[in-house]
């Protein structure tokens, strides 16, 4: 018998694989609202809890009485999460929760509590690093010194020095952060909770709730958005549960969009100081930087080491310095530290070329020999200069023609890893050829369902509808948490594994019954052939395994090439600036990403687009604004804080970067690399049509202008 | 030192306040629906006290009896009294369109409204758009489309679809650009939600 090795089908043979494969599981039901979030869980005699939350920067609660909350018709429980004395550092740090019959009777609660504040002094301004510096409010996070940087700059035929900014921003999940608790007996904890670590959190409500790790169930079927900052129980996690405990019933505490815009996590800041210069030739030499913003009062920002962002010159320094804020605390942000490091340094090194009188294009091409990824990048970018029709948009800056509305192009690179996570998956294919797949993982809007789908519906050659995906519990097999781009390979590589495993032992089967060789037996379309020949359909073969259901552990991840990592993707955008109100309209962008192994064409294309309004979001419009003066978080809103409508994206166009030796790779993950270029992309283009480095992101008009009247004084 | 600042969750403007001071038109319709209309205006302080009223909706064609205080919205009562939660608590300030409904044929926030407004009037909820009988065009093109990702905004999107679709037959995609702004997406579905409506504002299906 030929040696059985895990491995991807050949890519003519694919039936399923790199296809355009709609979510037939929970489309539909994700559509019609059907879908149950946790935040739609009504499970009979339901509370529903409300949060009172500090509404000063830095404080401490001098006085608090909850008895008359207590006493409010319709309340049955109230946890008091921060008592007299307790210093609070941020906006929004959580005090009292009340869980009352109706919503509307918890905020009577919370309206009869009697509470006063000694507020202290705070520290908001997250780009004033002189004032920080002064109130000793700074940490230093590094300084690293690689060649001559002096020397470099002083044989530099150009050097650019630039200062370039990118705000906080938060994860805004439109499905707040929460969870509805419910015992079901006194030492079994069932929690629905929204979140992106399905097989990892019930130990976080165990400890403090003092059960046992198997007395929780963790369940979630559907997640409304995480981005990164959903992998904890988090501490109104566990007051659920315990307000659930007191009240006899279950609670559902979802924040309010306040309050998740100001605790449940937040992207950090980074403004940067950069100075970099090249040769005659356009090759950079040099690269000299510090930079500074904050992630709160742990007081960090953009990590040193993605620093200058992909682009390594010979000669390098990079100093960080971290702003103790009292601002929410930051959490994962799709691609943690890599957007804001590619927003400093791709719009520097467009500087320098405009600066040097090079076509932007052909200035990165010059030095992609500083990225790792040179062989992805340069292709990549040819691709994506023919997409946008580069040559004949590109100008110098600011030269373009057209009146006040002004066109331009710009482009940025990217990379990240995107390796598979650890996960386990429990296969059951039935008698009747209907096949089960059980993992402890969850949906985050990627389309991982659909995709554990295609994986094992590819492997048995049967249509998606006979394989049944169970996800979203703690009490299946083991998932690694959905973050990093991780999830792709961790759950295609254990699927593909017990499917190729369940599958040849049907072989087995088969052969035997027909007397074939198993090593010459293929499946497709539900039927089971030899060498060409069907002779049998894939319901007569499985029934051969007997009245159980044959079961296989599929294990992750493995070296075994179904899955690897590390990609580079490129991106441009063409936008057109009115110079007289300062408004920038998205024309076009155009991404293209290599992803290894394309699993799902359809929804892998989602993940870009949705990358990419992302990006234009940080790029044009979002930005957390803070009030130096009362130190709140005065857009914590949906109305202020502004994200982007479906007449503000422009044309999209997305190319997977492709080539066999890419299949080759297996699978890698997608989520966070094509999040990453767009801020940097855009606001390249809007230097090309303007002639002028908008140094802080997001390009907001006031902004513009500003840009437009310190270019003319 | 004390601060009575205002914030949402400690003191300040409520929608019970709201009621108190200016509300009495919206529970004096409410009362009037509920047959107690001379009440209303012969006590106008009692109108005021906000007691909950038993009132009757018609929700996806099927009356419904619900009890609420009249500062209850109307997406809080779809969603906490009828467990109809199609409609999504995500601003609850009439800003991203997660909550919308269709009430007498056309798109509405549904945390605008107070439910006892409603009584009387045709609410159509995002659920009725798929039943064993009968799945609407809106969703199909959604499906096929890739119109959604994490799906929490999604329903919303689909009953504005459906009623821009309904007003919009024929529809241009420059029409939908337009006319689809009213919703928020974080995940940034709008390219394949754009397609999802030019599809079906332009096939038979669209004008319904």
């Amino acid at each position: 018998m030929a040696e059985r090795t895990f491995s991807w089908p050949k890519m003519d043979d694919r039936q399923l694989l790199g296809k355009d494969v709609p979510r037939v599981y929970d489309g539909a039901a994700k559509a019609s609202g059907q879908a149950k979030y946790s935040a739609d869980i009504n499970t009979p005699g339901t509370l529903f809890a409300k949060l009172l939350t500090c509404p000063h920067a830095h404080a401490k609660v001098a006085k608090l009485n909850v008895e008359k909350a207590k006493a409010v018709p319709g309340v049955k429980a109230v946890h008091v999460f921060r008592d007299v004395g307790t210093e609070m550092r941020w906006e929004g740090e959580l005090i009292v929760a009340v869980a009352a019959d109706r919503p509307e009777f918890a905020e009577d609660g919370l309206r009869a509590i009697e509470i006063t504040y000694e507020v202290l002094e705070h520290l908001v301004d997250e780009r004033d690093l002189e004032a920080a510096k002064a109130k000793m409010l700074t940490k230093s996070l590094g300084n690293q010194n690689t060649g001559d940087v002096e020397k470099a700059l002083k044989e530099a035929k150009a050097v650019h020095k630039g200062f370039y900014g990118v705000p906080t921003i938060t994860h805004m999940c439109l499905e707040p952060h929460g969870s509805h608790c419910e015992w079901e007996t006194l030492d079994k904890l069932k929690v629905q909770l929204s979140t992106q670590n399905v097989s990892g959190t019930a130990g976080q409500f165990a400890g403090p709730l003092g059960l046992e790790e198997a007395g929780v169930t963790i369940l979630c079927d559907y997640v409304g958005g995480g981005f990164g900052s959903k992998f904890a129980a988090d501490e109104w996690g566990i007051a659920c549960a315990k307000m659930a405990k007191d009240a006899g019933k279950p609670v559902r505490l979802m924040l309010d969009r306040p309050t998740e815009l100001k605790v449940a996590g937040t992207r950090p800041s980074a403004f940067a100081e950069v100075t970099i210069g090249c040769d005659a030739e356009g090759n950079i030499t040099a690269w000299d930087s510090h930079h500074w913003g904050t992630s709160g009062t742990n007081g960090s920002t953009v990590a040193l080491t993605v620093t200058p962002y992909v682009f390594d010159p010979p000669n390098r320094r990079r100093t960080a310095t971290g702003l103790i804020c009292n601002t929410g605390p930051n959490r994962a942000w799709r691609a943690p530290n890599h957007p804001q490091a590619c927003a400093y340094t791709d719009t520097a090194m467009d500087d320098l070329a405009a600066k040097m009188d090079m076509d932007s294009l052909e200035f990165f091409k010059k030095n992609l020999g500083l990225t790792k990824l040179a062989h992805l990048y340069a292709p990549e970018l040819d691709i994506a200069a023919k997409l946008m029709d580069w040559k004949t948009k590109w100008h110098p800056h600011g030269k373009g023609p057209g009146g006040a509305v002004k066109r331009g192009v710009g482009l940025a690179l990217h990379t990240w890893g995107g390796k598979a996570h650890a996960a386990n998956c429990q296969l059951k294919v039935h008698p009747d050829g209907t096949c089960e797949v059980f993992l402890g993982s969850q949906d985050i809007g990627t389309g991982t369902r659909t995709c554990i789908g295609v994986v094992a519906a590819e492997t048995f050659g049967i249509p998606m509808s006979s394989v049944k995906v169970r996800i979203g519990s703690n009490k299946y097999p083991k998932a690694g948490p959905s973050g990093g781009s991780t999830t792709i390979g961790g759950v295609s590589g254990p699927v593909r594994r017990a499917s190729q495993t369940a599958l040849w032992k049907i072989y087995d089967l088969v052969a035997a019954k027909h007397n074939v060789s198993a090593d010459g037996l293929t499946v497709k379309e539900s039927q089971v052939w030899s060498d060409g020949k069907a002779i049998c359909t894939w319901k007569q073969a499985a029934g051969l395994i007997g009245p159980m259901a044959l079961e296989v552990v599929g294990e992750g991840p493995k070296d075994d090439g179904l899955t690897s990592d590390q990609v580079g993707g490129v991106q441009m955008a063409e936008v057109a600036v009115d110079t007289e109100t300062g408004i920038v309209r998205m024309v076009k962008m155009v991404a293209v990403q290599d992803i290894g192994l394309v699993v799902d064409r359809l929804t892998a294309r989602s993940q870009v687009a949705g990358a990419l309004i992302m990006g234009i979001a940080s790029a044009l419009s979002e930005e957390r604004i803070m009030d130096n003066r009362t130190g709140r978080f005065i857009n914590a809103d949906l109305a202020n804080y502004k994200l982007p409508r479906i007449g503000d994206i422009g044309e999209f166009v997305i190319e997977f970067y492709e080539p066999e030796s890419e299949y080759q790779r297996g699978v890698i993950g997608l989520g966070e690399p094509p999040a990453i270029s767009p801020m940097a992309a855009i606001s390249n283009a809007v230097a090309n049509a303007i002639g002028v480095r908008v140094p802080v992101l997001p390009l907001t008009p006031q902004r513009v202008l500003e840009a437009l009247k310190g270019a003319q004084a | 030192m004390s601060h009575d600042v205002p914030t949402r969750n400690g003191p300040g403007f409520h929608r019970r306040d709201f009621l108190k001071g200016s509300g009495a038109a919206v529970a004096a319709t409410a009362m009037a629906t509920a047959g107690e209309e001379a009440q209303a205006q012969d006590v106008p302080k009692k109108i005021a006290a906000a007691a909950p009223q038993k009132i009757k909706l018609n929700v996806n064609g099927k009356d419904q009896e619900i009890t609420v205080e009249p500062r209850v919205t109307l997406m809080d009562a779809l969603r906490n009294d009828l467990n109809l939660t199609a409609c999504k608590d995500v601003c609850d300030r009439a800003v991203c369109g997660a909550c919308t409904v269709h009430i007498d044929g056309k798109p509405v926030y549904s945390c605008t409204r107070f439910a006892v407004e409603c009584v009387g009037q045709k609410i159509v909820t995002a659920e009725s758009l798929m039943t064993p009988a009968k799945t609407d065009a809106v969703i199909d093109a959604f499906v096929k489309h890739d119109g959604m990702q994490c799906g929490f905004c999604t329903p919303g999107f689909v009953m504005a679809v459906r009623g821009f679709c309904n007003s919009h037959p024929g529809a241009t995609e420059d029409d939908c650009r337009k006319g689809l702004g009213g919703n928020i997406c974080r995940c940034g579905t709008y390219d394949s939600v754009l397609k999802a409506a030019y599809e079906v504002a332009n096939s038979s299906k669209g004008g319904a």
